[in-house]
């Protein structure tokens, strides 16, 4: 890859600066524009009568009483849109053998989780169409419901979709070199486990919300979106409903935190679009926090049984995982349900060079809520699971577990490498990370103190987990198998008269600061000062074609484009100033917003006044020059399937042994995201990743009665992490450049969350190991870590 | 997440409000600070005709130092019983309990009266208030009256508020010198409901005398654990067979679960608290 690499040293570059953001003060002012704060003329708004069984045969809906509540402008149910909507099937061919039946907005017939929409209405208020909901009488016939993934596939279990002779949605095995072999050999030591992982959501400050406008007389819709993939959406609904796809447009400005939750397709939202379509008048839906927890998409709920086999020497002679996982009753649209567990298997083990492994994958559908793919897909399970057996592994044959990792771990001068499960790595530094990690935060010490505080009755421990992150995917990820989910992203850089620099980019920005580091790449390298910068994200009338923000693929695939486009534009710049200024293009830079001698920096011309002579007095100029003061780039990785991190985390607690409760006493999180474009984002990203970790580790649970009515629906009863107990994140980089791309940037969005709850599974198995007792279950609530001891 | 239609009257005086709530023909809440009250309507879990907002009742905004004892009227909020001189000197136990309730948002709106009210066993004040031996005065449109704490609460969500009636104020006795006091709770997180929780008082503590432990979060209201409050009466806690007594007396208890701590757990988890709490105290 060549490319020019002195953006990075220029004088004004904003990359690798700790730039703020530049809309921070827009949001902390309350100006931002939500969804929810849109009011638009003739706008009626969206409640939906939920199913309260988890499966239950529809026998009758009567809507009258609910028909005669004044302020009721219509009411739907699931037969009412057969006309309007196509059905939409969740599955990727790539993977085979995925099946999932076709799903509509409401419910038809049959209601297969409690919380599933039933009958829609639509009101003058949200209030009128509440209580409406509450006098429309559905008469339903409960029916068996199939919640425990682990019986879904017995034989006498009853059936969720009468098409199918089972339970199973999706089945794999990867086997790669001889694991029957290598388990059966006389110098291993064998540790074999099971991992259980709760399901949890991710719970959004701004839920899911929709306004959704539909123009009949040019037959085009306008969808205003909270989330995180506006072409995505714009290209299913247009499928879906049946209109062009330039006919809708797709507009998400501020979102209130997305973490892969806003990336669906939704019954709910899909019929606040029919509606708006066949009322022809703006609906609004906003998801409140109740249905928010029974209706945004569930993650993990996996049982892994997973066994290691390790020499005496340490190296790691085998690696065999069973994961079992249940979706809810269908495949999510469009990205399905099967990522997840696709992901477990490609990624355990991944940091390590394994020559023997085995894995099998069983998706199975079930009475809850759907699954789908939230922040770090598959990451979590993938790194407890392999982390938590190595270190089991490391004290069965009584080795340091940042010994036997140093064995394990593919060296850091040896890539590209390719993994037992078939992944190819490249730009990775686990070694170097690891020796920083163990520096970094004492390990030596942090030793002592625990020997220490054990003979006074504290029982600490330390743990650790090596991991990688698959970010900036390729096309093999989604496009190869069929659904309209772009890899590759745009940016259109635009120089105005005044001297500014426009910019427009198909990323998205969810909070996380997306649209900073397009300014920070579009001014350094273009050679502006970043308050010249403006940014457009979230419009696919006005954005180029592109992904979104998923996957950890912004920075990395959109922050190139972006780069690309600023160094074209740049490029055409010159040559305009060249030919006003009777000067070579190639003895010209441009810096701070003025065009000067690249080898003295003296200015030649503002920006502004070039600007001003090409659009308004372009007489100036001779007749066959024609500037283009506006360049656009695309960018996709094309070399590997996906630009994989790495990352050392450690985590170091205290259970009180007595009450089960764990305190987390600092975390340590060592990240190669290749380049580091702006260390406060990135920091941040992995703090509220490692924070979301925590969550899954120890508070976050979507708790199930046996018949599948969800608890703990309410953020009284479902525990997020809280800045009280959190500890001090530590952090700090490696910059291992990805050779994928000039800018070299890899994602760094997820590391925080896949890696944090191995860290802190190995760090409460460390300090319960005098206790002679371990826990693999997540979350490791007090009264799951007293079990396991025997206390109650 | 709308709350059903209900009618809306925010009287400015005790007499008023009274006169609104003596209707027997209608489904009546009254609105203190509204920390559950105003969740429980929008889950639609309380769906009353009329709100009568005693926030405009000033004349329940108090608290006050008369003789041996401290009244707090019904609408003093939590934050103003932290910041209150009367309160840290009279009444330690507050004091120790009060950074446990909830969050400062929390308790920057919600009131004693509101707490005593709602009788949620899981909550904090009923607990502190049975063990202080507190009276709560309650009010009708006709009457007024006096409800020892220990008869006051008596089920979940249930009290012995008549109808036509409201909390008017609690009334605690002033600490005295040798009265020893403690409280703990375990949460999963800060500001959490308890998986367990206890309030405890003593007399005096070496030895041992007129000791009260209230068990809360884990039954369906406050309850005093009597049989260890016997057992260690008189005696000197350091005794090894403090722990042990209070242990038996937890299996005769009925302990109700829920979603963070089954019953068996808090059986286990009152014994931490007790036994920690009293190793405070000493």
């Amino acid at each position: 890859m060549t490319g020019p690499l002195n953006i990075f040293d220029k004088p004004n570059s904003y990359i690798g600066r700790s730039v703020s953001r530049p809309e921070a003060q827009r949001l902390i002012e309350g100006r931002g524009q939500y969804v929810d704060d849109l009011q638009l003329p003739r706008m009626v708004h969206a409640a939906f009568a939920r199913s309260p069984y988890a499966h239950a045969k529809i026998i009758n809906i009567n809507k009258s009483e609910a028909e005669k509540l004044p302020g009721v402008v219509a009411i739907f149910d699931g037969a009412d849109f057969v006309d309007h909507v196509s059905p939409y099937v969740g599955t990727l061919t790539h993977l085979q053998g995925l099946r999932s039946p076709p799903q509509m907005p409401l419910a038809i017939d049959t209601a297969r989780w409690q919380g599933e929409p039933v009958v829609m209405v639509v009101a003058q208020s949200r209030a009128i169409a509440e209580d409406a909901c509450a006098l429309i009488d559905i008469e339903f016939e409960p029916l068996e419901a199939v919640c425990d993934a682990e019986t879904a596939l017995e034989l006498d279990s009853p059936v969720i979709h009468d098409e199918y002779e089972n339970n199973r949605a999706w089945e794999r095995i990867v086997d790669s070199g001889n694991v029957d072999d290598a388990f059966a050999r006389d110098d291993v030591t064998v540790v074999e486990r099971t991992f259980n992982f709760a399901r949890h959501t991710g719970v959004t400050l701004e839920p899911r919300a929709s306004v959704v406008e539909f123009n009949p007389s040019e037959n085009a819709l306008t969808y205003h979106y909270s989330g995180q993939a506006p072409h995505m959406m714009q290209a299913i609904l247009s499928k879906i409903l049946n209109l062009h796809e330039e006919n809708i447009r797709v507009i998400a400005k501020d979102v209130g935190g997305s973490f892969g939750i806003k990336i669906h397709l939704y019954g709910d939202e899909l019929a606040t679009a029919a509606a708006a379509k066949i009322l022809k008048r703006p609906v609004k839906f906003v998801a409140d926090r109740n249905e928010s927890f029974v209706s945004d998409i569930h993650a993990r709920d996996h049982r892994v049984k997973g066994r290691i086999a390790v020499a005496q020497s340490g190296e790691i002679a085998a690696l065999e995982i069973d994961d079992l996982t249940g979706i809810g009753p269908y495949s999510m649209y469009p990205r399905s349900s099967g990522i997840e567990c696709n992901q477990v298997l490609n990624l355990t083990g991944a940091p390590y060079a394994i020559e023997n492994y085995r894995a099998k994958g069983t998706i199975v559908f079930q009475n809850k809520n759907m699954m789908c793919q939230y922040r770090a897909v598959g990451h979590p399970i993938a790194m407890a699971v392999a982390d938590g057996l190595l270190e089991s592994a490391a004290h069965e044959i009584n080795m340091d577990v940042v010994e036997i990792r140093r064995k394990n771990l593919f060296r850091d001068n040896n890539y590209p490498v390719t993994t037992a499960a078939g992944m190819k790595l490249d730009d990775l530094s686990h070694q170097k990370a690891l020796e920083k990690l163990v520096s970094f935060m004492d390990y030596d010490g942090l030793r002592k103190d625990q020997v220490g505080a054990r003979e006074q009755g504290v029982y600490r421990g330390i743990g650790f987990v090596s991991m990688v992150e698959v970010t900036n995917p390729s096309p093999m990820f989604y496009g190869i198998g069929g659904a309209p989910i772009s890899a590759q992203d745009g940016a259109t850089v635009r120089l105005d008269a005044a001297g500014a620099l426009h910019v427009s980019s198909s990323i998205t920005e969810q909070g996380q600061g997306t649209n900073t580091i397009i300014a920070q790449i579009a001014a350094g390298v273009f050679g502006v000062d970043m308050d010249r910068v403006k940014v457009t994200t979230g419009d696919t009338a006005t954005t180029p074609y592109g992904g979104g923000t998923w996957a950890s693929r912004g920075a990395g695939i959109g922050g190139e484009a972006v780069l690309l486009a600023s160094n074209a534009l740049k490029e055409q710049v010159l040559e305009v100033a060249g030919v006003i200024l009777q000067s070579s293009a190639e003895n010209l830079d441009i810096e701070h917003g003025l065009v000067v001698d690249s080898e003295n920096r003296t200015e030649r011309i503002s920006l502004g006044d070039l600007g001003k002579i090409v659009y308004y007095r372009g007489n100036e100029l001779p007749s066959d020059v024609t500037p283009e003061l506006i360049a656009t780039r695309h960018f996709r990785v094309t070399d590997i399937p996906f630009v994989f991190t790495n990352g050392a985390m450690a985590a170091h607690v205290e259970v009180d042994i007595e009450t089960g409760l764990v305190k987390v006493l600092d975390f340590w999180a060592v990240e190669d995201c290749g380049r580091v474009i702006n260390p406060k984002l990135v920091d941040e990203q992995i703090r509220g990743g490692v924070v979301q970790g925590i969550g899954g580790a120890f508070y976050e649970e979507c708790i199930y009665s046996d018949d599948g009515q969800l608890q703990n629906a309410s953020m009284a009863d479902y525990l997020v992490p809280m800045a009280a107990e959190m500890p001090d994140i530590h952090i700090a980089h490696i910059e291992t450049p990805t050779k994928t791309s000039v800018l070299g940037a890899k994602g760094a969005g997820e590391a925080g969350t896949g890696g944090a709850p191995a860290a802190l599974m190995n760090a409460v198995n460390d300090a319960l190991r005098p206790l002679n007792t371990s826990i693999y279950q997540m979350p490791m609530t007090p009264q799951r870590i007293l079990k396991a001891q025997g206390t109650v | 997440m709308k709350a059903a239609d209900f009618a809306y009257e925010k009287p400015v005086d005790l007499a008023s409000a009274l006169d609104l709530l003596n209707d027997e023909d209608r489904d009546i809440q009254l609105l203190a600070g509204g920390q559950s009250l105003m969740p429980m309507m929008n889950f639609r879990l309380a769906q009353p005709e009329l709100l009568i907002d005693l926030n405009g009742v000033d004349e329940l905004n108090f608290i006050e130092e008369e003789g041996e004892v401290i009244t707090i009227g019904a609408m003093a909020r939590y934050s103003q019983l932290q910041a209150s001189p009367i309160i840290s000197q009279h009444v330690p136990l507050f004091t120790l309990a009060l950074p446990h309730i909830a969050h400062a948002a929390v308790r920057n709106r919600g009131t004693i009266g509101g707490s005593v009210a709602l009788a949620d066993p899981a909550a904090e004040m009923p607990a502190l208030l049975i063990a202080l031996g507190a009276t709560i005065t309650v009010i009708s449109k006709s009457a007024e009256r006096e409800i020892s704490a220990r008869d006051f609460f008596i089920g979940i969500y249930e009290t012995a508020l008549g109808n036509g009636e409201l909390v008017k104020s609690v009334t605690v006795p002033k600490a005295k010198k040798d009265n020893v006091y403690g409280f703990y709770e375990l949460t999963r997180r800060h500001g959490d409901y308890a998986m367990a929780g206890v309030a405890i008082a003593a007399g005096s503590i070496d030895p041992v005398s007129d000791l009260k432990i209230v068990l809360f979060s884990v039954s369906d209201k406050p309850r005093r654990l009597k049989d260890a409050e016997a057992v260690l009466d008189g005696k000197d806690l350091d005794n090894a067979d403090a722990h042990a007594s209070v242990k038996r007396a937890l299996t005769k208890f009925e302990f109700q679960g829920d979603l963070n701590a089954d019953a068996k757990t808090k059986q286990h988890l009152a014994g931490v608290v007790i036994k920690r709490t009293l190793e405070g105290m000493v």
